[in-house]
Parts: C-alpha cells; structure tokens; sequence
C-alpha cells in the first residue's frame, strides 16, 4: 500500500516537474517572438492536476483536461512532444498547426481536445461516457475534467453537472479554485460560501482539498475517483490555490496581491514531502529532475526540427465527407 | 448606463478598451462573472428598465453563449412589445495571429441575419468612437463589432467631433476610383486599401467603398459607386458562405445589374475554421495581394 502510493507520488512529482519545465521552456519563446497567439501555464497548479492524472487510466478513462492541466496531461500519458509540437504548429503534432497552445488532444485516445469556451468540455465527457454505458464497454471506468472557479459560473457548466446527476455517469470534475479568473477576484464570481457548494444542489458529492499538497490531492483524488468508478455518479473535487503566473504569458497578474493566501509551490511542498517520509534523497530529487529536464529537451528539439504547415498542402476541407 | 462584462473593471479589460473607467465612473464599470448568456439577459433586463447597458464580450467569439438572448430576446423585443432595447455589446473580433479558431472569429453576418438587431463594423479610430457614441444612443440593440486590429494598430491623433462623424446606416467612399470598386468593412478596408494603391502604380484607379454598418446597409452609395466603375469586388474576413459579401453582391445584381461590366465577385475567408499557425491564417484570410490579384482578373474582364 506504502508503496503503490509512494509510486503514485513518484508519477505525479515527475509529471508536475516536466509539466513546469515544459511550459518555461515555451514561455521563454513566447517572449522571444516564437510562439505565436499566447501561453497559458498551471505554474502552482501542478500538484492538483497531476495527481488527477496518475488517478486515471490510459486507455481506459477519458480525459478531457484544460487550461492549467498540463502536469495532468503528462501523469495521463500524453507525450510531451505533443505539447511542444501543438505550441509551434508543427504538421507532425495532434492538431498539426491548425489549433495551438493548450486547445489539443487525441479524442481517439480518450483525451477531447478543448475549445476556448469554458464549460463546454463537460458536457462531451458526459457524452463519451453515456456511449460507452449503451455500448457495453464502461465497465468501471470514468471520465474527467477540469475548470476553474470562473468556469463554473457558465450555463454549461451548470447543465452539464446536472444531466450527469440525472444520468448517473461516472463523471469526475476537478475545480481548481486558484482565486482569480484572469483578473476577477472569486467574490465576482460565486457568493456561496465554498466552491464546492456548486455541486450539492444537483446531488453531487464534493471533496474538498488544498489543491497545494500532492500527498492530499492523491488521497483525495483516489476518494473521489473511486467512487465514480463503484457507481457513485458525478464527484467534483475542489482544490483550493493560487495560480503562480499570470493569465497568460502576456499578463503579470499585478491584480493578485502579494498577501494572496496560498501562495505556495506545489513542486517544493512535494519535495518536502519526499524528504519527511524518506522517499527520497535530495541526490534522487535531483535525479528526477534531471531526467524530467531531459524529456523537454528533447520534446523541444524535436518540435522545433519539424516542418511547419504549408498552405499549398492544405486540403482546406472541414469535413469528414468530403463536401 | 453601465458597463457589464469580465475583467473590465480595474483591469480595464483583456483589450484596455474600459482602462480607467471604473475609477471616473464608480459602481457603472463592473466585473461580470464569466455567464454571457447571464449577462446578456442583464442587459435586456435593466433595458427595460430605461437604462442604456453596455455589455462587453471579451471576444466575439464567446457571444455564441449568449446567442439565445441576442437573437430571441434582445433582437425581438420591440417588435413584440414596443418597449426598444438600448443596449450595446462589444465584441473584439476578427483575426489576430496565433489566436486560433476561437479567439479570431467574425461573427456579424451571424447577428445581421436576425430582424431587431443593428450591426456595427467600424474600420477606423475615428469610426470606432463616433459610431460607438452613436449606437449608445440608438434605442435598439447594437452588435458593435470592434476589429482587434483598432486595438493593437490603429491610432489617431485625436478623436473626432462625434457630430462629424457619419452616421450609422451611411457608408463612406474613402478612395476615389474609375475602373473598380472595393466594397469592405472592418479590417478589411485596410486590406483593401493596400491592394488599390498596388493597381495605382499599374495605372488603374480602384474605388475603395467603406461599409461602416452592415446592417443597415447603405446600399445607396454601394451603387453609386459601381455606377461609376461597372466593377465591384467585395471583401470580408468572415467565412464565405453566405454572409455580407453575399448580401452585398445579390442585392447589387438585383438592383444594380445595368451598372455592370462584370460579374460582381467575393472574396471571403476560406471555409474552414481559422488557423493558429501564422502560415495557415495568411493563407486563409483575404490580404492586399489576394485581394489585388482578385482585382486585376476583375478588371481584366
Ligand atoms: C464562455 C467563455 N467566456 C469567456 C472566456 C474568456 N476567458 C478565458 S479564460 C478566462 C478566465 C477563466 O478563469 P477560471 O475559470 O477561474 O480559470 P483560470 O484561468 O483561473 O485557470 C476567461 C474569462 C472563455 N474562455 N469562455
């Protein structure tokens, strides 16, 4: 048991290092005019996502992340050349330059890929999830996703959580609370008095976390996940944080005051950890992240190797038919 | 009034457009939880109530969650009950590079298309401020759609005396010509522009038609000014089927077909969803060279 969980902490701590150091590496291009349209990071954000991620199965669960989830898509297995590749438009990436930065995925392999209009993701998941009941094929699997406190104030969020009530789906929705919607602070966003008071009115468990501690968020996670997966229905976990850049990589977040609550780095609580139970050394650590560091290079190497999209090989079709 | 929409309060807004109103015009300047549809039906509300609401989008795009209430509530309004609906949404539209398919999106023709609704599409810092003035005071609902392109690249030395400026439902010929006409709006009269000063130094003369307003539409001066060059070429950076250049080009057969010496023809962004990659998105928009090699085959006709 120690030691699933001491493996499980492992996963994620290399998914929110490679996570991290995946979206420093594309910020530093995006300020030296490389990336186009913006960069969008879960830096302090890491922790809560990641250990969404190392709760599901590939394969098996869907996945539908967001904005700030990129240590979730690392610990789901998406490999990190598509993030790379996705962010420079390269042909070889999943969205082959057509869409960018943090709007991809492989819905053939269980992970829809994100439009910019908040909510709309969970009403999909729903959707894949009310397929594989009719086709026999759920078994004990779920489906996750992700948004953030202003998200939750959209129709869709709402209408998506109720008819996964109504339905009963295995559906897991991870709110990250990081207290600002781009500059909007939560008390212009919702006047109940937590988050996760969002979900008790369409009969669905909440469980609450600091969306900060890994340890916390795996035990959560593992609760809530668990519980989808015996036929518990929809669980929506709240986690509670700080977002540690701006919006963007455009934005300097000055709107966040410096005395914010939980400004804390996910990463260096985690490497405590570590350190207290003696899962670690600090050499290992180091180890870790060396390797972590290894993986983005590469990624990058190879993302920025590609060939980039050639109008004159566009087929400049929209649909499947062909019309 | 009052303005109601995200991050515009102390922020100013994703695009500045409210920088420093919060603080002029306390309580009146105020940040909306992300709920267009919410917002949307705010705006209709206080409406009725005799105020003058303005509700900013903070893209074009994320109107389409408030669609319901534009288009049913808002649009059919006083045509159902008399009572008008001054209310104004400002929707940041149109292409920037890199902003993909959900952050570039031109929505006009969408709104145009519904009864009730008056449609704004101004080119120029000047358009931009005395056609907003104006649509505030319009006693119906005003899609204002501002081009990203007024933001981040147009400037002005000053702001115009509003009363100088047109008026809504009037377009502009803005470039004088004798052997075709260029009928755009928004970003694309710049576009436009560009390609006809090219034809200049091939010794062709192209009339560049600024529409302002897509709804109304001031076909008037679009005839006039193809009765003047017997040519005309409409532009738009919104996808093609369907929309204002279609609108533009039918009516002008309808009522203009004697002017002509050509086939009038469009010229559209292409029919798929907008790009990220910059090489996708120059390719999938009209430009000054698309937009100038669709003139010279227009003249050579
Ligand atoms: C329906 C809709 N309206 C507006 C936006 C523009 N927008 C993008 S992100 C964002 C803030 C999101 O805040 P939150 O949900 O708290 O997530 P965070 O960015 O804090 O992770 C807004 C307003 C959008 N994407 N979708």
């Amino acid at each position: 048991m120690a030691d699933a969980l001491k493996e499980r902490f492992f996963a994620a701590y290399r998914a929110m290092v490679t996570a991290r150091f995946l979206e420093e590496k594309i910020a530093g291009l995006y300020h030296a005019g490389k990336v186009v349209g913006g960069v969008y990071s879960g830096k302090g954000q890491e922790a809560f996502s990641a250990a969404l991620g190392v709760c599901l199965r590939p394969g098996e669960d869907v996945f539908a992340p967001l904005i700030r989830d990129q240590a979730g898509r690392v610990a789901f297995g998406e490999d990190p050349v598509d993030f790379t590749r996705t962010y420079l438009g390269s042909v070889e990436g999943p969205m082959r330059g057509r869409d960018g930065n943090i709007h991809r995925g492989r819905p053939d392999k269980g992970m829809p890929a994100m439009i910019s209009h908040l909510g709309a993701m969970i009403g999909v998941v729903n959707g894949t999830l009310f397929a594989k009941r009719l086709k026999g094929t759920l078994g004990d699997s779920v489906g996750a996703t992700a948004i953030g406190d202003g998200g939750t104030s959209t129709g869709a969020f709402h209408e998506a959580l109720n008819l996964a009530s109504v339905e009963k789906l295995p559906l897991v929705i991870s709110v990250a609370n990081n207290q600002f919607a781009y500059s909007t602070p939560n008390d212009r966003q919702f006047a109940c008095e937590h988050i996760a008071d969002r979900a008790v009115s369409y009969g669905i468990p909440a469980h609450k976390v600091d969306g900060t501690d890994l340890l916390a968020c795996l035990d959560t996670y593992d609760k809530a996940v668990s519980a989808a997966r015996a036929g518990g229905g929809p669980q929506l976990i709240a986690g509670t944080l700080l977002r540690l850049c701006g919006h963007g990589e455009h934005d300097d977040a000055s709107y966040v005051p410096a005395d914010a609550p939980h400004r804390i780095d996910c990463i260096e609580v985690a490497e405590d950890t570590f350190v207290k139970n003696a899962w670690a050394t600090e050499a290992e650590i180091t180890e870790v992240r060396a390797a972590c560091a290894e993986t983005v290079r590469v990624a990058l190497a190879t993302a920025l190797n590609d060939p980039k999209p050639n109008p004159a090989n566009e087929t400049w079709q929209t649909t499947a038919s062909g019309f | 009034m009052f303005i109601y929409g995200q991050d515009i309060a102390n922020f100013g807004g994703a695009f500045k457009a409210t920088k420093g109103l919060a603080e002029r015009f306390p309580g009146r300047v105020v940040d909306s939880p992300i709920s267009e549809d919410a917002m949307m039906g705010l705006a209709i509300g206080a409406a009725i109530e005799g105020m003058r609401p303005i509700i900013e989008m903070q893209f074009a795009d994320f109107s389409s969650v408030a669609f319901n209430q534009i288009v049913n509530n808002a649009a059919t309004h006083f045509w159902r009950t008399g009572v008008a609906l001054p209310i104004v949404v400002r929707m940041p539209s149109g292409g920037t590079m890199g902003s993909g398919p959900f952050h570039s999106q031109s929505m006009e023709a969408i709104y145009a298309h519904y009864p009730g609704l008056v449609v704004a599409t101004p080119a120029t810092v000047e358009d931009a401020y005395g056609l907003l003035l104006q649509s505030i005071e319009l006693d119906d609902p005003v899609l204002f759609c501002e081009h990203k392109l007024l933001y981040f690249h147009l400037k002005s030395k000053g702001l115009p005396d509003p009363k100088s400026v047109l008026p809504i439902g009037k377009a502009k010929v803005i470039r004088n010509g004798q052997h075709a006409t260029v009928v755009a709006y928004s970003a694309m009269v710049h576009e436009a522009i560009r390609a006809a000063e090219e034809l200049e130094a091939d010794g062709w003369k192209v009339e560049v038609v600024d529409l302002r307003t897509i709804k109304p539409l001031d076909m008037d001066t679009v005839l006039g000014s193809v009765a003047r060059t017997g040519r005309v070429l409409c532009v738009g950076e919104a996808f093609p089927y369907g929309g204002v250049t279609a609108e533009v080009v039918s009516r002008i057969v309808a009522d203009g077909f004697h002017l002509l010496d050509a086939p009038p023809q469009r010229l559209n962004a292409r029919d798929t969803p907008i790009p990220y990659h910059p090489n996708l998105w120059k390719a999938h928009r009209p430009t000054s060279q698309t937009i100038a090699a669709a003139l010279r085959e227009l003249i050579a006709f």
